[in-house]
């Protein structure tokens, strides 16, 4: 069995667009933006809504509890290796992320996972996933 | 309207380099040009239109048109990865049906083997909008297919075999080619006893890096006649974009559910007409999602369809990529959109290596993935008939 290993995070690249996201992760918050028109969730979050065109987005604090909906091991492209996965967040989303504190071996689709953060360099934190218990 | 048999494909060429240390990317665009001229029986100054994608150095199309001394009416830089050269097809075609050109050279080439630019780190830019939410997490180019590999296994059963059994029969193909990166015949275990890269992809399951290019030229009817190379009309051609979807991510189908139909539709073809496509290849799991995609096969059947050796000429339904492909052959310029286009002529004027050249092959398929399978891709579908 193998540990997935820790790895460092560059800075978050933060604009004015993405601000709100970046404070509230160093803050330990996920927070995606739902639409007040059509009330769907959307990722990665913008000013405006793309499902129905609405401008009134609003950010809102994920559960941060979602289930793997994809993963893939990288094994030759950093100093460590990392896994990378699509994460489909309870409010509906799917994002990128990466994997942590789990055996590789173990991972699979469908499996129930948590956020975490990671400090990154600079001060800010990047939210990742965590299995959890079903 | 409609551009079937609107133009014809009246020149292409391949570069045969493969590791070009010595000549500049501009240089070798020039050389593409000249050589696909050539193989069309035309010259510099009959060409009144040029298409160049993201590889063109410096301004692109600006510097480009400069460099060759061009003298152009017509120029379009659509950009979409390796399926941009399919859709400069498509866009050149329209063009010479409206009248805005009727001699249109479409050019790619570049180094990614000599400047060791593999194409897996990407660059992580400013003011993407993407970027600051996957920079982090450092994906590369070919976790965005390994993650749709992952999917695909998870939902229909697809094995590591199955997937292996593309580049077996690229390999297959490779041998006949004089000019390919990779002639070696491998087997299933051979892509199996691979390092994996990035689960569930293997370093076999990959295409290779390679320098190189090669060149189209689109021509008017008209023209194409008064030239003595056999007659290679495009009968028609579907380009789609897919993303994520706002967060609805489905990595089980590709763009090509849409430019697909769109191009049978309007060439008045099906999947079942086909006996040779070209299918992008830049991992194994890039054609088996096209060939049930583009309906050869469907939804979940692209595994049991490739495998066996029913991909190679003369064994399966339907022959696919037999110059090699991205995975044996070449991927110029990271970019293999171009050499598709390329082996497809080849099939249809009879001129592919004797080994692999399909039999009577009338109509042919071509399909091309640009960017990353997984997270935001161009698709682009072209069908050619000879005449």
């Amino acid at each position: 069995m193998t540990m997935i290993p820790e790895r460092a995070f560059a800075a978050p690249m933060v604009d004015s667009a993405n601000a709100p996201f970046w404070q509230a992760a160093s803050e330990g918050v996920l927070l995606i933006k739902r639409c007040s028109a059509c009330a769907e969730a959307h990722w990665y979050p913008r000013p405006f809504c793309p499902h129905c065109g609405s401008e009134s987005t609003d950010w809102v604090a994920s559960t941060g509890s979602g289930t793997i909906y994809s993963f893939t091991i990288t094994r030759k492209a950093g100093p460590v290796p990392y896994v990378l996965a699509y994460v489909t967040l309870d409010e509906g989303v799917t994002m990128l992320s990466n994997l942590v504190e789990a055996q590789m071996e173990d991972l699979h689709i469908g499996q129930r996972v948590a956020v975490s953060f990671r400090q990154a360099e600079g001060g800010g934190a990047v939210p990742v996933f965590r299995p959890v218990a079903p | 309207m409609s551009i079937k048999r609107k133009a014809c494909i009246a020149g292409a060429w391949e570069h045969p380099l493969r590791k070009a240390p010595d000549k500049t990317t501009a240089q070798l665009h020039y050389e593409c040009a000249r050589g696909a001229l050539a193989d069309a029986g035309l010259e510099f100054k009959d060409v009144d239109g040029y298409f160049c994608a993201g590889d063109a150095p410096g301004f692109g199309m600006l510097s480009m048109v400069d460099y060759l001394g061009l003298r152009v009416r017509h120029v379009d830089s659509t950009e979409t990865g390796g399926s941009s050269y399919l859709i400069h097809v498509s866009h050149a075609a329209q063009a010479i049906a409206a009248g805005h050109c009727r001699v249109a050279l479409i050019t790619l080439a570049g180094r990614p083997r000599s400047e060791a630019a593999s194409g897996v780190a990407a660059a992580a830019k400013p003011n993407v909008p993407e970027v600051p939410f996957e920079a982090p997490y450092a994906p590369v180019t070919l976790n965005a297919y390994a993650l749709a590999a992952m999917r695909h296994m998870h939902e229909f059963g697809t094995t590591a075999e199955q997937l292996a059994w593309v580049k077996v029969a690229a390999s297959h193909h490779a041998q006949h080619n004089p000019y390919a990166m990779l002639r070696e015949v491998v087997t299933v275990a051979d892509v199996l006893a691979s390092p994996l890269v990035s689960d569930p992809l293997h370093k076999l399951d990959c295409c290779v890096v390679s320098d190189g290019g090669g060149a189209l030229v689109v021509v008017h009817p008209d023209i194409a006649r008064s030239l003595k190379r056999p007659l290679v009309s495009v009968l028609g051609a579907g380009e789609a974009v897919k993303g994520q979807g706002g967060g609805r991510v489905d990595l089980t189908y590709s763009g090509a559910v849409w430019s697909g139909p769109k191009a049978f539709e309007e060439a008045g073809v099906t999947p079942q007409d086909i006996r040779y496509a070209s299918i992008y290849d830049s991992f194994t799991i890039t054609v088996l999602m096209q060939l049930e995609d583009l309906g050869f096969c469907a939804k979940g059947e692209g595994g049991r369809f490739a495998a066996d050796g029913k991909l190679i000429s003369g064994i399966g339904r339907l022959a696919v990529n037999t110059d090699g492909g991205g995975l044996c052959n070449n991927h110029p310029s990271n970019r293999g959109g171009i050499t598709k286009v390329i082996e497809a002529v080849r099939q249809l004027r009879g001129e592919a290596h004797p080994k692999v050249q399909v039999p009577g092959c009338e109509l042919a398929l071509v399909n091309g993935t640009g960017g990353l399978l997984g997270t935001r891709h161009g698709s682009a579908t072209l069908i050619l008939g000879r005449e």
